[in-house]
């Protein structure tokens, strides 16, 4: 990972948490000594999947909430690729929904960065999934009534094999989280709050320091009833890694893919003549 | 003199409840009738659901080649009596119908294979050679399971033969020495081996019918030929699965039917605009909506066309035999990767479940042409080149990175806002259109150069139509088969220059091809032969559609 990269044109505003979490991947990635060459970066639409696009790295920007379907093939395909998925909370969690569950249940081993900033920032301030109750917004103008989607408690309850929460604030605390999480054999969620400095007034940078709190060392990740009681708290959010399940296997590694994954990507559809003729030649039926 | 009797070619429908072994018995006398020399088509139709309501196949065994649905039935079997109204349309005074089956317990619960014992017995075929197939297909079943079919076989010959006599019938039917090195293959099959042959090496999909059985297929050869077998939780988790496996280095596709198309069209334009290779089955059915499942229908081909916002290139490949299946599913993936786009093998259930003897496929011609590139350090994605094509690179293979943008981008992928560019690239992406074009596979024709009547066809009607041209039998009319409908080369204007009248046979309402027709190349069908029921043409109804037309 180069520092960083030249004549860049940013697209976010200044102030914005995206700024922190480009930090902290870029970092991250440099502490783990990851060669570009092997980190693929997919992301779908919205402010926070332009990151990748600041990053020198392989680079798959697909379609609005649709970044965890392409990682899970990329990895499959050739596994010795890094591969992360980041966005928006609306994008991870409203429109793929979907894939998140089951991104979840294949466990696939790439990391899922979600910026979780509670709004809908590049449409300009709709509500999100995790916009929290009676927050009013042009299109919610009676409030938001909804409630607030928890994808902690949702990743706990689904066996999610790593489950963490990070703030941007927090450079050094969210840079360990990130290395443990890309470390980590398995599907890792790292939803990371950050404020929208221009359209969230109420979930601030000083917020987010007012009603978060670390899990100390004396809590044990591997309790899930623990976990998923920690993943409830809404009176202060707590921050770390909540829960890890280190016994599954991942989607790579299954029965069925196992023997297939470990070829070279490019030779798996080469020397097929005879088997085929073989097969076309059962259709004779003698 | 016999009171009834069959020269050359019998027609058998065998009517019953879901669920009691119509399809597995249909295959088994198919495949002894084959193996016996006889040519063979059989097809089916079913309603969408797992036990009970009524369904039917169709069995032709013929001394000539015979590849396509025709209505009429010399023999009727009914599981059960009531089923025989199933096939009251296309009975006629001479057709035999049984429905009685004079059989004690416990063999009477083995109606389906006791009724394969009749056939081969009207059949004069060996009944061991049954017998043998039989044991092969219940493999599974325990002992006392095969040994009561094997009694029921054998019983079912026994009355076959009595039928014969009984009824005084004379079936002369020649075997055909060709038929021995023939496969006997249904469309889906042949499709999926043509994609085995393409190189497909990843498919994610979303269960569908009637797509569902190239799924399963690849699903069987996984291990065989190295392929990533995914059921997705959507369809737009399958084809947004499938272009990342391109991206990766994988040759993917995934299959489905209209509704389920209709939810991957964001990423059909995703591929158009990333320029990512995609192969796409889509089994047609009748819509809108759920429409009738089971059923067959030309009614996408304008999704196909035009899914995906925006502009952008596309192929669209429209098998007509088993052959088509095979070479343009395996054409599809080269296709795809040489141009990078995505490309339709468009198909439907009638295709898709018809099954006859042809000939082996010839896979001399399978060496797959790589057209991935080992990067450089300056790799762009998409340099601006004369013929639109940017060489594609793979994440890690070679020092490049492989930037892919859903936005528009510049020359390395990344997202540009910049309305110069913007310009050159819509015209890269868009100049491929023209290779693709001059490339296109030209339809094929049947009949006397420059005829004055001119029948087209796409897609699954081409065996109906071929064979009720040649019971027409008239010299001047000429038929004209389009395997890819889009882009169209204006070379097949050719045709067109003597007709005088215009006909095309579509299974649809709207005639869709007809007016393709009209937008690529401005030519003006005169009359449209249209049929939306959800069942296939048959040979009888379209000889005598296509005569009326003549008129």
């Amino acid at each position: 990972m180069n520092d960083d990269k030249q004549n860049l044109d940013i697209a976010w505003c200044p102030g914005c948490g995206d700024f922190s979490i480009l930090r902290i991947l870029k970092e991250a990635l440099i502490e783990l000594e990851i060669n570009p060459k092997e980190l693929v970066i997919c992301s779908g639409i919205g402010q926070a999947a332009k990151t990748p696009h600041y990053l020198d790295c392989n680079v798959f920007n697909g379609l609005h909430g649709r970044a965890l379907p392409p990682a899970t093939a990329i990895k499959a395909v050739n596994p010795k690729l890094t591969v992360i998925a980041i966005s928006g909370d609306g994008d991870m969690y409203g429109e793929g929904g979907n894939h998140f569950l089951n991104a979840m249940r294949r466990n696939p081993n790439i990391t899922n960065i979600v910026n979780n900033n509670m709004v809908y920032a590049l449409t300009k301030g709709q509500a999100s999934p995790t916009t929290q109750k009676g927050v009013v917004t042009a299109v919610q103008n009676a409030g938001v009534s909804a409630e607030p989607f928890n994808p902690i408690a949702t990743a706990i309850a689904q066996d999610a094999s790593f489950v963490a929460r990070a703030f941007c604030g927090d450079i050094e605390q969210s840079k360990e989280i990130l290395k443990k999480a890309i470390l980590h054999k398995g599907y890792s969620l790292v939803d990371i709050f950050q404020p929208c400095v221009t359209f969230n007034k109420i979930n601030t940078f000083k917020w987010f320091k007012e009603n978060t709190y670390y899990l100390d060392e004396t809590y044990n990740p591997l309790d899930k009833i623990k976990a998923f009681e920690k993943s409830l708290e809404n009176e202060k959010y707590p921050l770390g890694i909540f829960y890890i399940n280190e016994n599954k296997t991942v989607f790579e590694e299954t029965d069925a893919n196992k023997d297939i994954t470990c070829i070279n990507s490019l030779d798996r559809c080469k020397n097929r003549a005879e088997k085929l003729q073989k097969i076309i030649k059962s259709y004779q039926f003698v | 003199m016999a009171a009834l009797k069959f020269d050359n070619e019998i027609s058998i429908v065998i009517a019953g409840a879901a669920g009691q072994g119509i399809g597995s018995i249909t295959q088994i006398i198919a495949e002894t009738a084959k193996q016996s020399g006889f040519n063979i088509f059989y097809t089916k139709e079913y309603m969408s659901r797992i036990k009970g309501g009524c369904n039917s196949s169709t069995i032709i065994v013929s001394s000539d080649k015979v590849d396509a649905y025709k209505e009429s039935a010399d023999f009727v079997f009914a599981i059960e009596k009531e089923n025989l109204n199933h096939a009251k349309n296309r009975i006629s005074d001479s057709t035999i119908l049984i429905s009685e089956y004079d059989v004690q317990p416990p063999l009477d619960k083995f109606k389906n294979t006791l009724i394969s014992g009749i056939i081969i017995g009207i059949l004069d075929v060996d009944l061991v050679l049954l017998q043998e197939n039989l044991k092969k297909t219940f493999l599974n079943k325990d002992n006392d399971i095969i040994d009561k079919n094997i009694k029921a076989v054998a019983k079912g010959y026994e009355i076959g033969k009595n039928l014969i006599r009984e009824k005084n019938i004379s079936i002369n039917i020649q075997k055909d020495t060709t038929t021995k090195d023939e496969i006997l293959i249904n469309g889906n099959d042949a499709t999926a081996l043509g994609c085995i042959a393409g190189g497909v090496d990843f498919i994610s999909s979303y269960p569908m019918s009637p797509s569902t059985g190239i799924l399963t297929f690849l699903a069987k050869q996984s291990k065989e030929f190295n392929i990533i077998v995914e059921q997705a939780e959507d369809e737009i988790a399958a084809i947004n699965m499938g272009l990342g496996a391109w991206y990766a280095g994988a040759r993917a596709m995934t299959s489905t039917s209209g509704g389920g198309f209709a939810l991957m069209t964001e990423a059909v334009s995703l591929a158009g605009m990333t320029e990512m290779p995609m192969v796409i089955y889509l089994g047609q059915r009748p819509g809108p909506a759920t429409g009738l499942p089971t059923r067959t229908e030309q009614g996408d081909l304008n999704l196909a066309l035009y899914s995906g916002h925006g502009e952008f290139p596309r192929i669209i490949f429209t098998p007509g035999n088993l052959e088509d299946c095979f070479y343009l599913a395996q054409k599809a993936f080269d296709l795809a990767d040489k141009f990078q786009v995505p490309v339709f093998i468009l198909s439907d259930q009638y295709l898709a479940d018809s099954c006859y003897n042809t000939k082996p496929f010839d896979i001399e011609n399978a060496e797959i042409t790589e057209y991935i590139e080992k990067t450089t350090d300056n790799y762009k994605r998409y340099i601006l080149t004369q013929n639109g094509i940017s060489p594609r690179g793979i994440p890690n293979y070679g020092d490049g990175f492989i930037v892919v943008d859903s936005d528009e981008h510049d020359e390395d992928g990344h997202i540009t806002e910049n309305l110069d560019l913007r310009i050159q690239m819509v015209e890269k992406r868009m100049a491929k259109l023209k290779s693709i074009r001059r490339e296109s596979i030209l339809p094929d024709y049947f009949g006397k150069p420059d005829v004055k009547i001119l029948v087209l066809g796409w897609g699954s009607t081409c065996n109906i139509i071929k064979e009720s041209l040649n019971k027409i039998s008239n010299p001047d009319i000429g038929f004209l088969y389009f395997k890819q409908v889009y882009p169209l080369n204006k070379t097949v204007l050719q045709y067109f220059k003597n007709a005088e009248k215009v006909i095309c046979v579509e299974n649809n309402f709207t005639g869709q091809f007809s007016n393709l027709l009209k937008l690529e190349l401005n030519i003006s069908v005169d009359e449209k032969i249209l049929k939306y029921n959800g069942l296939p043409f048959s040979v009888e109804e379209l000889t005598s559609k296509i005569n009326e037309g003549l008129k």
